[in-house]
């Protein structure tokens, strides 16, 4: 049985400790975002052809969305767990009547709603620059959510897999960023010579970037069902791999 | 007395091999204050990292409250606090919240009437909207104690509570815990000050490369060890003991100048001694100019319990 009032206290300090730094939070990817508009969409986007029947400003929406979604997410989650043990406060966590279960909510869902806030954000910011519209805004929604859930996860494993900061940003900085570029972002992998766009699909960001594209606009690289897949085969590999760290106490307890 | 943990054949090795804790039976009962005391090294803090599940048994049993903490370890945990011998806290939180959270954590409802008792008998209530970063060491202790008590535990852990905590604070910080047993708190201390061990707890317990090396009550443990020293400064020097002396456990220091007797069992039977001692010399017509007597203290026991490894 999930202790639901434990799991809220850990939730709400993870959203106050998140309102705590909102202007860096917030600011951070509105500036992003709207650099990359600028860039982007204004400056090389109006000599782009239009992709698949999209204008190329609206295109890079799906993209950017993911860019940041992925770092911030992976990052929020990573950081909420590692910090606690960095500080030594996580003693208080490993000492209360709370179960994985508890903690995932807790921490994993805090990551989300983050996520699901900047999300809302990037789009709102995107409407200042480019003219744009959801086909499928619920699946869009759901789909956000499923990927902000497994790169909740996923930093979630990172934070406790670290043992120094340079380890926290590494994935991040040196794996993350370069394969959402490389995911499809600012591209359609139609447009890559062969054989790289072959290549391209051993890239597991194509998919995230892909489906999240068809779901503002009813097309992309890869089938939308194939997306879904490999988010939700993310999300169970994460979730096992949390179930054995807890089970065992891997770098949790002594 | 009604056992409220008990631990059975309790071990810890840590991956390198490093024996924390080697085959540790110990039962705590209801409503105690319990001293651990150890050297640096010795598996005080792992014995409590073990209950309170920070750290993982490599065998034995845990039972609290008569949950066995491997498979009930819900309930039992839900009645254990811990205050951490490190201040571990987030340094950005302000006290209130930062103890309400703990209170939640816990699974126990809002109540802020209860968090302001809590705040108040630490004097922490004036602290509340500060952020811990901006308290003082001894403030920030005190958060960490209010923080466990905030879902109200049967069983507390203090690690080390005056640790790094000045004379008067210290006396504070007494205050504190004997409060929390008149509320009817269970207290496991683990100290290096004997002297907070002599002032405060009902039993004592010595460990030593993991292993209890005693455990008793602390007055039974002072009877039990405790001696009673007496110098007796000579007017003239003395070679050798007449037999009315010599039946004495006395021996001749400073060159025959002073006789020092060692004796009693910590219960004033060696005081009684001492004056039969000083009326044999009497008798005997040996002059004395001077007695100093004192009783072994705590530490006393604890050093010659552990011996060389006693700091």
């Amino acid at each position: 049985m999930i202790a639901w009032r434990s799991t809220w206290s850990i939730y709400k300090r993870e959203l106050l400790r998140f309102l705590r730094t909102a202007f860096q939070s917030v600011l951070a990817p509105v500036l992003t975002t709207t650099l990359y508009f600028i860039v982007f969409g204004a400056a090389i986007g109006g000599r782009m052809p239009d992709l698949g029947g999209v204008d190329y400003g609206a295109f890079i929406i799906p993209g950017l969305l993911m860019l940041t979604l992925l770092g911030e997410t992976t990052s929020n989650s990573s950081f909420g767990i590692y910090m606690p043990r960095f500080t030594g406060t996580i003693y208080e966590l490993l000492s209360a009547p709370v179960g994985v279960a508890e903690t995932l909510i807790g921490f994993v869902g805090a990551a989300m709603t983050k996520s699901l806030i900047l999300a809302a954000i990037i789009l709102a910011t995107a409407r200042f620059f480019v003219d744009y519209s959801i086909a499928y805004p619920l699946l869009a929604v759901l789909y956000i959510m499923l990927v902000a859930a497994a790169f909740s996860l996923f930093g979630f494993i990172l934070g406790i897999w670290a043992d120094n900061f340079e380890k926290l940003g590494i994935i991040p900085m040196l794996f993350l960023t370069p394969l959402t570029f490389l995911g499809g972002t600012f591209y359609s992998i139609d447009m890559l010579p062969s054989p790289w766009d072959t290549i391209a699909l051993a890239n597991p960001i194509v998919y995230l970037v892909s489906g999240l594209r068809w779901t503002f606009y009813g097309s992309s690289d890869v089938n939308i069902w194939v997306s879904f897949g490999i988010s939700l085969a993310f999300l169970a590999a994460c979730t096992a791999v949390i179930a054995y760290i807890f089970r065992t106490g891997w770098r949790l307890r002594a | 007395m009604e056992p409220i943990l008990e631990l059975s054949g309790l071990t810890k090795v840590y991956p390198g091999g490093l024996k924390a804790l080697d085959d540790v039976d110990l039962t705590i009962r209801k409503g105690e204050i319990f001293a651990l005391l150890g050297p640096n090294g010795a598996g005080k803090t792992t014995l409590i990292g073990a209950v309170c599940g920070l750290v993982r048994p490599s065998g034995g049993t845990i039972r609290a409250f008569g949950h066995d903490l491997a498979t009930d370890w819900r309930k039992a945990r839900a009645r254990i606090g811990l205050v951490p011998q490190e201040l571990s806290t987030d340094m950005f939180e302000p006290v209130k919240r930062a103890v309400s959270y703990s209170r939640g954590l816990f699974g126990l409802p809002p109540d802020p009437a209860r968090i302001e008792e809590i705040l108040r008998s630490l004097s922490l209530w004036e602290k509340r909207d500060e952020r811990i970063m901006a308290l003082s060491g001894g403030m920030k202790r005190r958060v960490l104690i209010a923080k466990a008590l905030a879902h109200e535990p049967d069983l507390l852990f203090l690690d080390e509570p005056t640790a790094g905590v000045d004379v008067e604070l210290r006396k504070g910080m007494w205050a504190i815990i004997d409060q929390m047993r008149a509320r009817g708190v269970t207290i496991i201390l683990t100290t290096h000050y004997i002297e907070e061990a002599e002032e405060m707890a009902d039993r004592v317990g010595v460990i030593r490369n993991g292993q209890i090396i005693a455990v008793d009550e602390k007055d039974a443990l002072m009877a039990k060890l405790g001696r009673t020293e007496a110098h007796i400064a000579l007017a003239e020097p003395m070679q050798t003991l007449p037999p009315a002396i010599a039946q004495f456990p006395v021996e001749i220091e400073q060159d025959g100048m002073s006789l020092c007797y060692r004796g009693g069992d910590g219960t004033g039977r060696g005081k009684a001694e001492v004056a039969d001692l000083t009326k044999a010399l009497t008798r005997q017509g040996i002059d004395y100019v001077g007695i100093e007597t004192r009783e072994s203290s705590l530490e006393d026991i604890f050093v010659s319990l552990l011996g060389e490894n006693a700091r």
